[in-house]
């Protein structure tokens, strides 16, 4: 029990973690395609963490149940969710900043 | 006090959330942050243990109410027009008003306090003999479709009412444009993605919205929640299979007709009691055990504003849905 229990607090502070991180992307990263990428930390990794800690906490009961569906719901959904956006964000010609890519591509012609 | 510490920042979220809707200009952001602001308050409903009202937040407000509005810009603009006038009054009239109600929240009795005049009057009541009168676990589902069953009729008629209105703005025509010849175009089912999500998706939540029906009485829910979701699943549907194929699942007519047939089961449950000489509304004319009319009842009439609920939001939705692809033809 004890150490479901310290594996649960784990789980739960490595989520928020990653909810933090992925917020801080979001405000940071420079355009649409990189926010992406942090929102997508947060659904996947910080929230699959969350829940999986909360289910550490639960007994066999119909709360884990609860738990497991929520968890593959967002497992479906949050992919599906990127896609969308991406293939939303390429149709209105949404550009990424290429600053950082312009200077990779002239080092990679460089070797 | 950590729960204090959850109160503060939940509305100090929702205050900032709402300075951001004042200054937005782009209305795309604004109905984002409506969203979030429901979002918000969902959660302050549960922190508050008002589990069904935040069900119905988070699937009205979140939901359901941000697509109507994203629907509804993508009639209209996405910008706002400048102001060019600066309403000094009304910001005065705001303010007095504001600083009024403020001043007025300072003589009211600190909140969850058990001698506030709100817990004293009918709700001691409701918490001690809810159970006995009605048999039914969730107290919130007795008071809504049993003690107060004349309200919520109210509630279900302004749903219905304003579905009539939003069909009155959109010019409904009859349904003979439905067999024009251009078909509607369903941009979302070339991708195999969405088409294969959502086709998982929405068997489960035909059947959560069946569970939300019909568990309201054990637990959080009830018939507009469960319509709502309900709606939910066709208007995915819609969206990414298109309102043709939409339209093969159910016609505008139908759902005409299941929008007042909800209502009409719901008076028509009132109006059974008044014939067999009781009061309106009164379900003990439906059995002779006081329970069971209850149970009966209760789902007679949630299963009528589930029924209106979700043929109203759908009805809506297509209507915009159809009126969208006609002015894009145009």
């Amino acid at each position: 029990m004890d150490i479901l229990y310290l594996l649960s607090l784990l789980c739960l502070s490595l989520g928020c973690l990653c909810n933090l991180i992925a917020g801080i992307g979001i405000i940071r990263f420079p355009d649409f395609y990189s926010r992406m990428h942090a929102a997508g930390i947060s659904d996947v990794t910080g929230a699959g963490l969350i829940l999986i800690g909360l289910m550490l906490q639960s007994d066999w009961s119909t709360t884990l149940s609860k738990l497991i569906l929520i968890l593959l719901f967002t497992l479906l959904t949050s992919p599906t969710i990127s896609y969308t956006l991406a293939n939303t964000a390429v149709k209105a010609k949404y550009k990424a900043k290429a600053k950082d890519n312009s200077k990779w591509q002239k080092d990679m012609e460089a070797k | 006090m950590s729960l204090a510490f959850i109160h503060i920042s939940i509305l100090c979220f929702l205050l900032v959330t709402v300075l951001a809707i004042v200054r937005m200009r782009d209305l795309l952001a604004v109905v984002m942050l409506l969203s979030i602001y429901s979002l918000l308050s969902a959660c302050f409903f549960v922190v508050m243990d008002a589990v069904d009202v935040a069900f119905t937040e988070a699937a009205v407000g979140i939901g359901i109410s941000t697509l109507l509005l994203l629907s509804t810009l993508a009639l209209t603009k996405r910008f706002e027009r400048p102001h060019r006038t600066e309403p000094v009054l009304a910001l005065f009239l705001v303010l007095t008003t504001g600083a009024l109600l403020v001043y007025g929240t300072l003589q009211m009795p600190p909140f969850g306090s058990a001698s506030a005049p709100a817990h004293q009057h009918v709700a001691a009541y409701y918490i001690e003999q809810s159970f006995l009168d009605t048999g039914i676990a969730n107290m919130v589902t007795s008071v809504l479709a049993s003690y107060r069953g004349y309200d919520t009729l109210g509630e279900l008629m302004v749903i219905f009412t304003a579905g009539i209105g939003v069909l009155a703005l959109l010019e409904l025509k009859t349904d003979t444009k439905v067999s024009r010849k251009t078909e509607i175009p369903a941009p979302m089912a070339a991708h195999h993605i969405l088409r294969i999500v959502s086709k998982m998706l929405i068997p489960f939540i035909l059947m959560f919205a069946l569970y939300v029906q019909f568990h309201g009485d054990f637990g959080p829910g009830g018939g507009f929640q469960a319509g709502v979701i309900f709606s939910s699943a066709i208007v995915l549907y819609t969206m990414v299979f298109g309102l043709d194929a939409a339209l093969k699942v159910i016609s505008f007519a139908w759902l005409r007709f299941f929008a007042a047939l909800g209502g009409l089961v719901f008076g028509a449950t009132g109006v059974l009691a008044l014939v067999s000489g009781k009061n309106f509304l009164d379900y003990h004319a439906l059995a002779e055990d006081p329970i069971r009319a209850q149970h009966l009842g209760v789902l007679l009439v949630e299963v009528g504003v589930g029924i209106t609920v979700a043929a109203v939001i759908i009805l809506v939705f297509m209507s915009f849905t159809r009126q969208m692809a006609e002015n894009g033809k145009a």
